[in-house]
């Protein structure tokens, strides 16, 4: 059922609900909680890429003044990860150490000082073990892999797959091109560091607090790992101080604190140090990649073969789902007649790797946007006329069997290529200007939860009371993105109601019903969905008592700004909810949204990636290079995204602005880089991110193609607006210097070192030219959707 | 662990006078959120390179993480708590949240104190006046660009 926006409130650009707390500094972040008889916990870490515990000695620790506890791994045996499929890490190492940063042991004491200096006196006796940093060493078989008993090599999972003919493809093509590509990890730099805080409260039961993106799973590991009963424990995630995907693993830190307050009855709070947070990554996984398109002269995609080897650190996370990620969505651009996709994720002795914005997608879509770009000039194309003759049609299946709905992307690359003036500008700037293109589209929500189940993914309750005041009641936490706004503007839309006039209860596993977390970009469609639902019925509750008592026809009576209008007469909405309550008692109602079941394949990996709607981005970046120095100067970015609707403006065009400047961040400088184990630079001064000095203008242009299930039509805007960005600058550093950077960060080394291959005759590219010794099994076939036979 | 050198110390904190005994080695950050209550002001390193913890020190914006409480003796610190409440905001308080300067929040306290700083002592900045001024502070989440509105919203306001 679609239900247009008539209040004027949803669409407007009204401030966040939460604006004035944020600027006025009373918003409490974990941090900033505390209590009188708190203790704090530290952790201590492994300082071994690779290595077996001989021996923990804590006596000393447990010695000095002012400790109240020490565990090591043997307090917490369970193991635990969040997928199902990948249960690899303990909150406190048992017997190995898989990365520098491993948690070995753990203390709560008086003051943070004592607890860092009994993590001194911990004594530990490790048997180092050689470590494997990269994928070339990854692939070998070794005596010691980094999970597992005996010799083999360190793969962590496999996917290889093929959907319709992709050999016949390739030969009934008239060109046909290969690209090696390679995409640097770099993690999410979130500006609040994790933290934890937990007690046992009066009733003994166990209340722990976190900056996280996921309560739920968080309440679901605590329970597994802590061995407590779910409903003894009870998990609050406070406002995120910015998320990206990094606080939606459950971590070390989380358990620990919580164990600590069960063992000393006391409140423990940890929050991590910068270089902790570097270490805890989870962030985006280095991606070498492969291509073999086939096309016809005229610029159509006959198949398409993607190869992709991710380096997934020490332990799984969301790695299995990263990796089909890496493959999957490369069909929700671009119309792939048949597809052959083949990926590996290997374990190194590095900080596992997981979801950051865009998760999986930003790096094959790197590859995928140059090699078309690289096609196009092959066939004499230009950027736009390839990817014309190539886009999904709205409304249509796959190859790979997702489900395409709305797709405005044809629209972003119009107006993005026009608001740019791309047409004039590329091959026609003056050296070392240059332009590029590219195009992206992101998941709003992933169609499936990460354990198996039937029920909803978010469900809301709302509430009223005799005042008037409406109560919203949804598990979703706030990392920033806006959540809250969102279901306050929803709810308000529905009832009239100004959103900063509505309570919204959040992100409590005791209080408010499931929101399985802000991950995949799914709270917006997933909870606004439950929102609205829930406002309607309430709605429904409110007018037809209001028609009873009024004695009107229920057709008469309508919802209002602040307002119930029946019949030429009209009730302040406190008026009309109080007649309402006499007739039903409690004012209330629940709204509950699962995803279609219809979305998905029938085959191993069919359920990594598909949405119940995706958003679409275009983007143009406008280049000014230095020969001399390689240096890179973005000088605008033009970006259009297909929101389907907007919720709120503002919020929108900020998650546009707010991606735009990480993508910035991974095309040009960041990376998660090692001298063997040992992260290059853990801190916020040798990880280098784009200031406001280096941030160009943006010009946004939103598409609104009205999602039909979408809560008023909306689709997310989290992640997707990132993905097209780094892919248009290394295609506008071509145009201005006729040069391939094929990975990034396109740091200016890079630039150089393709610049002197060019003057010295070569075809003036830097990157990656082979892949890894490994070879897939043979792919597994998927019988296409019918209109693909 | 030898038991740290405990000074007097006299500040003014947001126009209150605040008479604490702190360890030699306390930051100023430790003795705001810690000592005083003070948790608007936020930290996002603690190692001087992300400006989170920016407070105004004689008003000067000045890191809190860096500098010791002992240092200070005796100056007047501004944080956040000092400028406005939701109740009453500063205008750099309501500009932020008009104009969506904040997404998650955790810079903001420090950016607006940094942006008072300058309006202080230059009421008509251009632009990249105004980005040079909150170039050591780091957002994450903004790409700054509803920053830079919000401080030259309130600058054109009181011109
Ligand atoms: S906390 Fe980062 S500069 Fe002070
Ligand atoms: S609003 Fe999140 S760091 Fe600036």
């Amino acid at each position: 059922m679609r239900i247009d926006p008539t209040h004027g409130i949803v669409g407007a650009a009204g401030p966040r609900v939460d604006g004035l707390a944020q600027a006025t500094g009373t918003l409490r972040f974990l941090d900033d909680l505390a209590y009188p008889d708190m203790l704090w916990g530290k952790i201590l870490r492994s300082h071994h890429g690779h290595a077996r515990i001989v021996s923990i000695d804590t006596s000393r620790a447990e010695a000095l003044p002012g400790v109240h506890a020490v565990l090591t791994g043997a307090d917490l045996p369970v193991a635990f990860g969040l997928l199902p499929v990948s249960q690899d890490e303990h909150a406190l190492a048992v017997d190995k150490v898989r990365q520098v940063g491993d948690p070995v042991a753990a203390v709560a004491a008086d003051d943070p000082d004592v607890a860092e200096a009994a993590c001194e006196l911990i004594d530990v006796v490790y048997e180092p073990l050689p470590v494997v940093t990269s994928i070339e060493e990854a692939v070998a078989v070794v005596d010691e892999p980094i999970h597992g008993e005996g010799p083999r090599d360190n793969r962590h999972r496999e996917v290889s797959l093929e959907f319709g003919d992709v050999d016949a493809g390739f030969e009934a093509a008239d060109h046909v091109r290969e690209d090696v590509f390679f995409y640097q990890g770099n993690t999410h730099a979130a500006l609040e560091p994790h933290g934890a805080l937990a007690l046992v409260d009066e009733t003994g039961r166990l209340h722990l607090w976190s900056s996280t993106q996921v309560p739920h799973y968080l309440h679901r590991i605590a329970a597994k790992v802590l061995e407590l009963p779910e409903h003894r424990i009870r998990v609050t995630a406070n406002p995120t101080g910015g998320g990206f995907g990094a606080k939606t693993d459950v971590f070390s830190h989380e358990l620990v604190a919580a164990k600590l307050a069960l063992v000393t009855g006391r409140p423990v709070k940890i929050v991590l140090t910068r270089e902790e947070v570097f270490y805890c990554h989870r962030g985006r996984h280095p991606v070498l990649m492969w291509f073999k398109t086939g096309f016809t002269a005229d610029g159509r995609i006959t198949a398409m073969w993607c190869r992709t080897y991710l380096d997934g650190g020490a332990y799984g996370s969301y790695g299995a789902a990263s990796l089909l990620y890496t493959g999957q969505l490369q069909t929700t651009t671009y119309r792939i007649p048949a597809y052959r996709f083949q990926g590996a994720r290997f374990f190194t002795n590095k900080p596992a790797c997981g979801p950051k914005r865009g998760h999986g997608t930003p790096q094959p879509r790197f590859g995928l946007e140059i090699h078309l770009d690289k096609a196009a000039e092959d066939l004499g194309l230009d950027p736009v006329t390839i990817r014309k003759r190539n886009l999904v049609r709205p409304f249509s299946t796959t190859v790979n069997h997702l489900r395409i709905t709305s797709c405005g992307l044809e629209e972003c690359l119009d107006r993005v290529v026009a608001a740019s003036g791309f047409a004039d500008k590329h091959r026609s700037l003056p050296p070392g200007r240059g332009v590029g293109l590219a195009v992206g589209a992101y998941m709003s929500g992933a169609g499936l939860p990460i354990y198996f189940n039937d029920m909803p993914q978010s469900e809301v309750m709302v509430k009223v009371d005799r005042g008037g005041l409406v109560t919203v009641y949804s598990m979703a936490a706030d990392c920033g993105q806006g959540s809250t706004t969102m279901l306050a503007t929803v709810v308000g839309e529905a009832l009239g109601l100004d959103p900063g006039d509505l309570k919204v209860v959040t992100a409590d596993t005791d209080l408010t019903p499931i929101d399985l977390g802000s991950y995949s970009s799914r709270v917006t469609f997933m909870a606004g969905n439950a929102a609205l639902e829930a406002a309607m019925k309430l709605a429904d509750l409110v007018l037809t008592a209001v028609a009873d008592e009024l004695d009107v026809d229920p057709d008469e009576v309508a919802i209002g700004r602040g307002v119930v209008t029946a019949a030429g007469r009209e009730l302040t909405w406190a008026e009309a909810v109080r007649i309402a309550e006499a007739r039903w008692g409690l004012l209330s109602a629940t709204g509950s949204y699962k995803p279609p079941k219809d979305i998905k394949g029938d085959y191993k990996g069919a359920g990594v990636g598909p949405s119940p709607a995706y958003s679409y981005s275009a983007c143009v970046a406008e280049v000014d290079c230095d020969p001399e120095t390689g240096f890179v100067t973005v000088e605008k970015i033009w970006l259009a995204h297909d929101v389907g609707r907007a919720i709120n403006e503002l919020l929108v065009r900020g998650q546009v602005e707010g991606s735009v400047h990480m993508a910035l961040g991974e095309a040009l400088m960041e990376e998660q880089a090692f001298r063997g184990a040992l992260h290059d630079g853990p801190s916020l001064l040798d990880y280098k991110i784009p200031t406001v000095l280096e941030m160009p203008p943006v010009e946004t242009i939103l598409v609104e193609s009205v999602d039909p299930e979408g809560p008023f039509g909306a689709k997310e805007v989290g992640q997707g607006p990132l993905l097209p960005v780094m892919p248009a600058i290394a295609n506008a550093v071509h145009d201005a210097l006729g040069i391939r950077v094929d990975e990034v960060p396109l740091r200016p080394d890079k630039l150089l070192a393709a610049l002197r291959d060019l003057e010295r005759g070569g075809e003036g590219r830097y990157g990656p030219t082979k892949l890894p010794d490994y070879e897939f099994r043979s792919p597994l076939p998927v019988e296409p959707p019918p209109e693909f036979r | 662990m030898v038991e740290p050198q405990v000074e007097p110390v006299r500040l003014e904190v947001n126009g209150v006078t605040r008479r604490l005994f702190v360890a030699a080695h306390r930051t100023l950050l430790e003795t705001l959120r810690e000592d005083l209550g003070l948790t608007g002001t936020k930290h996002g390193c603690e190692l001087g390179e992300c400006g989170a913890c920016t407070v105004l020190v004689d008003g000067t914006p000045t890191l809190s993480c860096l500098t010791l409480t002992v240092e200070v003796d005796g100056a007047e610190v501004v944080t956040i708590e000092g400028l406005g409440t939701v109740g009453d905001p500063h205008p750099l308080q309501r500009a932020f949240a008009a104009h969506g300067a904040a997404q998650c929040g955790y810079c903001t306290p420090a950016m607006i104190l940094t942006a008072k700083a300058l309006l202080d002592v230059d009421p008509e900045p251009t632009r990249t006046e105004i980005a040079e001024a909150i170039a050591g502070n780091m957002c994450r989440c903004t790409g700054y660009l509803p920053i830079l509105e919000a401080i030259a919203a309130v600058a054109e306001e009181t011109r």
